[in-house]
């Protein structure tokens, strides 16, 4: 809240010096503002740069630096034996110190001891706090008086505020990446310590999947297998069955729409597809385990075939009915990008229309509807909810749909809810298996996207 | 029977008649009663300032205006003496008979070979392998790209040159034989060299079909045509013989147009 209150201080000076930098630059050009290399606002908005930038990186860095620098005065200053702590213990008494600082209500103290520390620190955080505002107000005015010396009629105000603002999005997108990295590169260094307790290729090769590991050393099936080729034939059958209803039917209804319906019909049949990716994948799941594995399981015992009531062909169903949209409204959009001199062409030989869409449309959007059936696979892959609710938890090795798998996203979910170890082999072949995930998912999508841009630069 | 201008026709056989042809695009009436005799074996250039109405005449030859969403044709036109507007008519047969180059060569994303069998394996028109190999060699060499191309068949078609692709879809247009071939500016992309060759071609094919060609070269009409037609808002105002539109016109704006004075 405080630190709120500083900033908006910080953005009310910056605000002021922007018109001191504006009307200084105006009476530089003595009412001949032709003269100005920019328009007056750039050096006003240089001015404000200056004041506000600077302050703004002390305060976080102030902010940042503040718990460390506290917490090493605060130290100095306990009791001897308080100072001899084990670490642990030393870290449990400062967190103490700082909560009863932060509420100033010492009634809880665990020892006057404690009580006089906190009352210490509190009154550290205070100098500490209006040190910041008059650090953050002398930079924010330092600033600015010395970007105001600069400006003069031939100063290059707007390059110089363009430049900073190219630097503000270069900052934004390169922090994007470094999450993204960073997130990469725990995945991978968590999946290393993994492999350092299973080795790659059980875990890549190996057929058996249990991943209980024992409590106590002496229970019996203390050592889990990590044989991940269950769960990556699960995930294979499950996204096998989705596409397998996706592509037909997201295809044919694309070129239905793209080729034959009335510009009307399309109008309204488009966005109603397209909605169909929007209903939550928890109400796929919910439709799944209530409507379908039921409907599917009492078929199959009208036909004297056993079908698990957790099967693949349900999951997979449900999971297809989803991506329906995905595959149509990308096929669509390849479809009407295929130019209608083709068409016409076609026609002009006397072609029919079904021959026309066979022969030519289709072959020519090709490599964009592959592009977008490798994007859909890469989201039935990695497809968590449904799954979830609606296939197994055990991993068979089995080709056979009436029956139960589990897929790598179900295994991800269930080795990390509750309570666990987060060193444990258990816990770490989820990352594990999160890093083969997101290797293949990325491979799919980078072939993909490669097709369809190379398929976009034909005809652009 | 007599063309528009109501002097007599020679010897030469008529392909094609249009009687009051007109052409609305919703309220648009792009086309005005257009009466126009097409002889066979003959090119006819159709000429006029942009706009005018020569590609929507074009396209009443071979019903292309049935794709024109709100386009709407009135009037008869007969190709040896058949309407091919009645109700009945096979408009699939209709584009079998009458071919069609477009202003942009449109070869289909298939080898140059599927490009030119395209047509002939729609129609049936071969019974074996052989003989469509026949048919696909044949159309290329008439369309004089068969030295060119004859060692990579099976290369992409749209890989060619631009003048190249454009002989690819005449070649691809009379592999199904048709009977008259429909151009539209079909030289407009191309470079000079690439121009001329295909001016030769329309020339050559003269021999077996009615060609008819909309060009904005007033060099090109003079050197491919035996017949020219200007037309103006929508209207024919005169058809001759390329050489006497271009020497005497009979009317002040056909004189205005092929001097330049506008369009
Ligand atoms: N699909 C269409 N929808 C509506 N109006 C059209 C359509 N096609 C052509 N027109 C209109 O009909 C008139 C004739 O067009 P057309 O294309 O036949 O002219 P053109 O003589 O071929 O011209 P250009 O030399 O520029 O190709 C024009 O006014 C045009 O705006
Ligand atoms: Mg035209």
């Amino acid at each position: 809240m405080q630190v709120l209150l500083v900033l908006l201080l910080l953005l009310a000076l910056s605000a002021s010096l922007y018109q001191v930098g504006r009307s200084r630059a105006l009476r530089a050009a003595g009412g001949r503002t032709g003269i100005l290399h920019s328009l007056p606002s750039y050096y006003g908005y240089y001015v404000a740069l200056w004041c506000g930038i600077p302050a703004a990186i002390l305060i976080v860095a102030w902010l940042a630096a503040e718990p460390t620098v506290l917490r090493a005065m605060v130290i100095n200053v306990l009791p001897a034996e308080l100072q001899g702590l084990p670490p642990a213990r030393l870290s449990l008494l400062i967190n103490e110190v700082r909560q009863l600082a932060s509420t100033g209500d010492y009634r809880f103290a665990s020892g006057p001891e404690t009580k006089a520390v906190a009352e210490q620190y509190r009154a550290l955080q205070g100098i500490s706090f209006k040190a910041m505002v008059a650090g953050m107000l002398s930079l924010g005015i330092a600033g600015g008086a010395f970007a105001l010396r600069a400006v003069r009629p031939s100063f290059r105000a707007r390059n110089m505020v363009e430049g900073a603002v190219q630097a503000f999005l270069i900052l934004s997108s390169v922090l994007a990446i470094l999450i993204t990295v960073g997130i990469v590169l725990s995945l991978l260094f968590e999946s290393l310590r993994f492999f350092a307790i299973v080795p790659l290729n059980e875990f890549l090769f190996g057929l058996s999947w249990s991943p209980q590991m024992a409590i106590r050393a002496d229970q019996v099936g203390s050592s889990g297998a990590f044989g991940a080729v269950p769960l990556f034939t699960g995930t294979l059958l499950i996204s096998l069955i989705a596409m397998l209803v996706a592509v037909p039917v997201g295809l044919l209804a694309a070129i239905y729409l793209a080729e034959y319906a009335d510009p009307r019909f399309r109008a309204v049949a488009k966005p109603l597809l397209e909605m169909l990716a929007g209903i939550p994948t928890v109400v796929y799941g919910f439709f799944a385990v209530v409507t379908v594995s039921p409907f599917l399981r009492g078929l199959g015992a009208s036909l004297h075939l056993s079908v698990s009531s957790e099967s693949a062909l349900a999951t997979g169903i449900v999971m297809g009915v989803m991506i329906i949209p995905f595959v149509s409204s990308l096929s669509d959009d390849v479809i009407c990008a295929v130019p209608e001199s083709l068409r016409h062409g076609s026609f002009a030989i006397g072609a029919t229309q079904a021959e026309t869409v066979m022969q030519v449309v289709i072959p020519a959007a090709l490599p964009g509807i592959v592009g977008g059936i490798l994007l859909a696979v890469s989201r039935a892959i990695g497809e968590t909810m449904i799954v979830v609710m609606a296939a197994g938890l055990s991993a068979h090795l089995t080709a056979n749909p009436f029956e139960s798998v589990t897929t790598v996203t179900v295994q991800i979910v269930t080795l990390l809810v509750g309570d666990q170890e987060f060193d444990s082999p258990k816990t770490l072949s989820a990352f594990a298996l999160g890093l083969i995930l997101f290797l293949v998912t990325l491979a799919l999508n980078v072939v993909a996207l490669n097709v369809v841009k190379k398929y976009r630069e034909k005809y652009d | 029977m007599s063309n528009s201008d109501g002097e007599p026709v020679a010897s030469a056989k008529i392909k094609v008649v249009a009687r009051d042809v007109n052409v609305f695009y919703s309220d648009k009436h792009a086309l005005k009663a257009v009466n126009l005799d097409v002889r066979a074996n003959e090119v006819t250039a159709l000429i006029g300032p942009s706009g005018c109405g020569k590609s929507t005449f074009l396209r009443c030859l071979n019903r292309m205006n049935d794709l024109i969403d709100g386009a709407r044709v009135t009037g008869t036109i007969a190709i040896d003496q058949q309407d091919i507007y009645l109700k009945d008519l096979d408009v699939v047969q209709l584009r079998a008979r009458v071919g069609m180059v477009f202003q942009k060569p449109n070869p289909f994303p298939k080898s140059i070979f599927d490009n030119v069998a395209y047509g002939p394996r729609i129609h049936g028109l071969a019974g074996t392998g052989a003989e469509l190999e026949e048919i696909v060699v044949t159309s290329l060499k008439r369309a004089g790209l068969f030295e060119e191309v004859k060692d990579r068949l099976n290369e992409a078609g749209t890989g060619l040159s631009g003048g190249q692709q454009q002989r690819l879809c005449i070649a691809r247009a009379i592999a199904v034989s048709p009977e008259v071939i429909l151009m539209d500016e079909p030289c407009s992309a191309l470079d000079p060299i690439a121009t001329a060759k295909v001016e030769e071609l329309i020339d050559e094919l003269r021999q077996n079909y009615t060609i008819i060609v909309v060009t904005h070269s007033m060099q090109q009409a003079a050197r491919v045509s035996q017949r020219t037609a200007f037309f103006h808002l929508g209207e024919l105002v005169e058809v001759g013989d390329t050489e006497q539109i271009f020497t005497n016109p009979n009317h002040k704006l056909t004189q205005g147009y092929i001097t330049g004075r506008f369009g």
